[in-house]
């Protein structure tokens, strides 16, 4: 049996491998035959039916998105008949659809959008058909119109198939199918983890996250308020393609100034706490690796992961670090540490993040996260709300010139940027912990084995002798079917083979999160993470030991890495939670008991 | 043994259940009991004997006398006369069925020598929940010539496929060629699925045959999963079919008792066994990739096609799926051989048809006849006409997912290809007359409704189409309409036709376009005259 497929698509042969459908040879003659609910990251729902094509010798049309090509095919791409027909189905479309576009959160970025003007369909074609649903408004992270639904069950097949968080189902029948949760009580009260992945899939404007831009504004225009702002490390590679410059470049002096411009009082950086961080979980793998506590230990820095550990291992939970994620020790030290230094009044602090996730705003109102005496992050913002305020501020992005963060919590390390991508964490983790065991930086700082889009990487240290295994997931089911793994070997054997796992909610790791910009793919979030490698290898240190401010901290204020200082501000616990609502049902990790102030 | 010299046999169908014949069954019970009479007569429930609309009827052998109308109060009358004095009940409706009052009479009833049963040759013989009858009557021959003549699976396949059989549900597959190729895929796991369904409005025939004569589909999926290969069938009943469930359930148990399902089938070392799957409500699980879906615990969404479910079926399996109808003629065509069955109905379109009729009709109900009977004889001959004498208007033939057919075709035949000839469809058999009292756009305004609710939802032509359908005929019905509403709606629903997923989508364009193509004047009378 042959390997590859050959066809011809309006009269032009092409040779596809088995299991290509006829819109991937279509793709590869470079014809374009329009879509709307295929993407090409998930497995075809068949829903739309705009991509129809004429296949010869067979009366009935072709969805080229879900077809698989066989050998022979003679396809037509486009006629007066098939034309005639999307632009109906589109039509179709829009007239069950609640037409916002002005408001909408997805405008200039809508896939329904771009089809409906570019085809130049008749609006008025059909009867307005809308629902009427309710906006779901119950998540603190992703809200939900069915009104703007168009039912192609993107995020459904995200949500099963490539997160295993199974939240979101189609429910009901015919004209009354919706996308919804467990007894329709809403996202917030469902198994939902926030990752946002939804949002991000979605091609039109139903799902998007709650939006604080008002609230950061209003603090902002405060005079009163003293506003301090910090930005992911991903952020410095997204903001570009945004604003009209090559995907995955590397903008952080532009990303600084603009927040300037804006009116943020302080501007500060993530990528400082990210250090911090390396040196807290470093720590807390070397004591591990010493007393034989529980192995493997595993990053804890993704709030859509940690939910979904909640939900879904929660008896996996004393293996999780108990370290807070960089946004969250940065909200406590900016409103203790930074007051002071800066003699600030920490009740006028407004402490505002922008992140790559939906997750984070869930993560920033956990009851617990309020070891300032504040709530330790007020406000987060996605790199899209960013990407609105500077719109509505008219910034020219692009002609910004290059600035610097403030003093005390701003500089950071190659290997603080690298947490970005898939196995950064990991890989920053590395260098630390080596050198915490040896005294010495490892010989090559770059471990490519736990770099790339592969859904599960190992790999297997030298640390001076001894042979450390690690490995990094990305995507939540692979997180799922790494953990398991683990499971069934330690309850076989006793223990596990790794010793150290990252674990990143969304695919390609932060880079691709759900608060990142609409209308992306795997591919365009790899090169991203390309963009965080290389601004990584221009770094003088790359090494989060190396960071004088993170060693100023330790030395004015913390004390020493893991110490009762650290343990108090920077680390956390966690909880089980209900599978049917998402609700907590007892604390799971006891040992910080006594550090609720 | 003993040897009865009389049989009651009553007629259970969902018309007879409700006139009442279970009450009428006790009440004979009582009375022949009363008599001691319990060792001469002997009373059973047979399948449905075809007509309906007129209460309980009891059929006396071997006299054949057909009592109509029977309620409880006649019973002791009726014992006494009929059984006891051994003459006819003067006082009750009745025909009898003796050379002498011929066909005529029996038209009387709505039943006429002139129907060919093989489909329905037993089931109003027999009393279907009973094994040793349906083996009496010759039930299971089709299996045991097979394993008397030790007949490989291809030859099977072979007989099947010069027979010329096609499927009965709608599409008019060729079935042999459907086992061949369910045979031929690659794979040692296969399944062999009867779609009892039964969705579209205006067909009873499966459930009949499913009540007549459960273990003639048992004989068929043997037959069948031994044919392509399978070890495994399943049968899926719609769910409301609670009797027809009842029935199989008891016809699968007593066919593993006499070592007619299960392991090792008479002795000749196949093994297969049924399973008996229910449906919930949803006409779009009558398609078979939906079905299949259903099946596997998920949604009822069809698949998209290709690939086939011959090749990738139930949990991606070579799968075959057939109507009850289609697999009622199997046993006939292996026990007799595909040149008796060719003998009936059409060159192209071999062997008989259930057709369900209904509507302004004296004698609705169900027949099965050739295929290629022109429809005129179906609706005057067997329907016994337009009730109370009206004149005939239209009729849908194929149900929701059928045509209108206006007077002037009344002479078409009832076949796949005269019917496509005459931009029409045979469907299901599902004959519905209309007379001149009818509202075709009422009629429209019902099936556009029934798309509308049955819709699954999966692909946005047919989940929004059906809706919009909706909306115009609504805006027509109301008065509301626009002239270019009618031609909207019949682009419309040739834009779903090429668009959507499945045939539900797919099929409301035959409604609306024979509505429009024949009676267009309705619709348009409908239009307010200074949109006109």
């Amino acid at each position: 049996m042959s390997e590859t497929i050959q066809l011809t698509i309006d009269g032009k042969a092409v040779e596809v491998p088995q299991g290509a459908t006829i819109l991937d040879a279509a793709k590869k003659l470079g014809i374009y035959i329009p879509t709307l609910c295929h993407h090409e990251n998930l497995k075809p729902t068949a829903s739309c039916g705009i991509c129809v094509v004429q296949m010869e010798g067979a009366p009935a049309l072709k969805r080229a998105c879900a077809t698989p090509a066989e050998k022979g095919m003679k396809i037509i791409s486009n006629s007066k008949q098939l034309r005639s027909l999307r632009k109906q189905l589109v039509e179709l479309i829009l007239s069950n659809h609640s037409v916002e576009c002005p408001t909408c959160a997805a405008n200039g970025k809508c896939e329904l959008q771009d089809l409906a003007n570019d085809m130049g369909v008749d609006f008025g074609k059909f009867g307005r058909v809308v629902k009427n649903d309710p906006i779901d408004q119950t998540s603190l992270s992703v809200i939900r119109d069915p009104d703007k639904c168009i039912a192609c069950g993107r995020c459904v097949t995200v949500c099963n198939d490539i997160q295993s968080v199974y939240a979101i189902q189609m429910v009901d029948r015919g004209f009354n199918v919706n996308v919804n949760t467990f007894f329709r009580e809403g996202l917030g009260n469902s198994s939902c983890v926030n990752c946002g992945q939804c949002t991000v899939f979605c091609p039109v404007g139903a799902l998007r996250e709650r939006v604080e831009t008002d609230e950061v504004w209003d603090a902002i225009l405060d005079p009163g308020k003293i506003v301090i702002v910090q930005e992911a490390p991903s952020i410095r590679v997204t903001l570009a393609e945004e604003f009209g410059m090559e995907i995955g470049s590397v903008t952080v002096g532009k990303m600084y100034a603009a927040l300037k411009k804006l009116g943020f009082d302080y501007i500060l950086d993530t990528n400082f706490t990210a250090d911090l961080t390396i040196m807290e979980e470093g720590t807390e793998l070397i004591q591990r690796l010493k007393t034989n506590q529980p192995l493997p230990l595993i990053t804890s820095c993704s709030p859509g992961w940690i939910k979904f550990m909640e939900t879904y291992f929660p008896d996996l939970a004393d293996y999780v670090s108990t370290c807070k994620s960089p946004q969250q020790m940065f909200g406590a030290l900016v409103k203790t540490y930074f007051a002071n230094e800066m003699k600030l009044d920490p009740a006028k602090i407004v402490s505002v993040s922008i992140m790559p996730c939906t997750a984070k705003k869930f993560e920033a109102k956990r009851p617990e996260m309020r070891d300032s005496g504040f709530p330790d992050v007020d406000h987060v913002l996605t790199t899209r709300e960013l990407v609105r305020m500077i719109r509505e501020a008219k910034i020219d992005f692009k002609s910004l010139p290059e600035e610097k963060p403030d003093q005390l919590m701003g500089a950071y390390t190659g290997a603080a940027t690298i947490f970005g991508a898939t196995g950064g964490v990991m890989e920053a983790a590395v260098r630390s912990a080596y050198f915490l065991l040896t005294g010495k930086n490892i010989p090559s700082l770059d471990i490519q084995a736990v770099r790339g889009m592969q859904g599960i990487k190992e790999a297997e240290l030298d640390i001076e002798g001894s042979k450390v295994k690690v490995a990094v997931a990305h995507g939540l089911g692979n997180a799922r079917q790494l953990l398991n793994k683990v499971k069934d070997q330690i309850a076989r054997t006793g223990k596990s083979e790794y010793a150290f796992i990252e674990i990143m909610a969304c695919p390609g790791g932060c880079v691709g999160g759900g608060g990142q910009p609409y209308k992306s793919n795997l591919a365009m979030r790899a090169r991203r993470g390309l963009g965080l490698y290389s601004e990584d290898q221009s770094c003088t240190l790359r090494c989060s030991h190396d960071n004088p401010e993170v060693q100023r901290i330790y030395r004015e204020f913390l004390g020493e890495p893991g110490g009762a200082k650290s343990h108090q501000l920077l680390h956390t616990c966690y909880w089980e939670r209900s599978m049917m609502n998402g609700a907590c049902v007892r604390e799971t990790t006891h040992k910080h008991a006594t550090h609720h102030g | 043994m003993s040897i009865f010299r009389s049989h009651i046999l009553l007629p259970v169908d969902a018309d007879t259940v409700e006139a009442g014949v279970f009450a009428v069954k006790r009440c004979i019970e009582e009375e022949i009991a009363a008599r001691q009479l319990e060792s001469e007569i002997k009373i059973l429930e047979t399948g449905t004997v075809g007509i309906s609309g007129k209460g309980v009827i009891l059929v006396v052998y071997p006299e054949r006398v057909y009592y109509t109308g029977v309620t409880p109060d006649q019973i002791p009358r009726f014992v006494e006369e009929q059984l006891v004095k051994g003459r006819i009940c003067r006082e009750m409706t009745h025909i009898t069925a003796d050379v002498a009052a011929g066909v005529k009479s029996l038209h009387g009833l709505g039943l006429t020598r002139a129907q060919n049963r093989i489909i329905l040759d037993k089931s109003w013989k027999i009393d279907p929940e009973n094994i040793s009858e349906v083996l009496a009557q010759g039930g299971y021959s089709g299996l045991e010539k097979i394993v008397a003549d030790r007949i490989s699976p291809e030859a099977v396949i072979a007989e099947i496929k010069q027979s010329g059989l096609r499927g009965r549900g709608g599409a008019g597959f060729p079935t042999g060629l459907k086992w061949e190729f369910t045979r031929k895929a690659a794979g040692d796991e296969k399944y062999i699925i009867c779609n009892a369904d039964e969705g579209e409005p205006g067909t009873f025939k499966d459930r009949l045959i499913l009540e007549g004569d459960p273990h003639k589909l048992v004989e068929a999926l043997t037959i069948a999963g031994y044919a392509i290969g399978a070890r495994r069938g399943f049968v899926y009943i719609r769910g409301e079919y609670k009797l027809s469930i009842e029935r199989m359930r008891k016809a699968i148990e007593q066919a593993r008792q006499y070592n007619l399902l299960g392991k090792n089938i008479l002795e000749s070392g196949f093994d297969f066994d049924i399973e008996i799957r229910m449906g919930a409500g949803a006409y779009v699980c009558g398609e078979e990739t939906s079905l299949i879906e259903s099946l596997e615990g998920k949604r009822g969404n069809p698949r998209v096609k290709p690939p086939y479910p011959v090749t990738h079926g139930l949990w991606q399996k070579p799968t075959a799926v057939n109507n009850v109808e289609t697999l009622a003629n199997v046993p006939g065509i292996i026990a007799n051989g595909f040149a008796w069955f060719k003998k009936l109905g059409t060159e192209k379109c071999p062997g008989t048809k259930v057709f369900t009729i209904l509507g302004h009709v004296e004698y609705p109900g169900l027949i099965e006849v050739d295929m290629g009977t022109p429809l005129r004889e179906i609706v005057f001959s067997y329907g016994g006409g337009i009730k109370g004498g009206k004149r005939f208007k239209a009729a849908l033939l194929g149900g929701a997912a059928g045509v209108f057919i206006p007077e002037a075709l009344l002479d078409v035949r009832m076949d796949f290809e005269s019917l496509k000839e005459n931009k029409a469809v045979l469907g299901s058999g599902a004959v519905l007359v209309m007379d001149e009292s009818a509202s075709i756009v009422e009629m429209l305004f019902s099936i556009l409704k029934f798309f509308a609710h049955e819709s699954c939802g999966q692909c946005a032509p047919c989940r929004i189409g059906t809706r919009q359908l909706l909306e115009i005929i609504y805006r027509i019905r109301q008065g509301k309409g626009k002239v270019e509403d009618i031609d909207a709606m019949v682009r419309l629903a040739e834009t779903m036709q090429a668009t959507s997923l499945c045939p539900l989508g797919q099929s409301p364009v035959m409604p609306v376009k024979s509505a429009v193509d024949y009676f267009r004047s309705e619709f348009a009378a409908l239009i307010p005259a200074q949109q006109a």
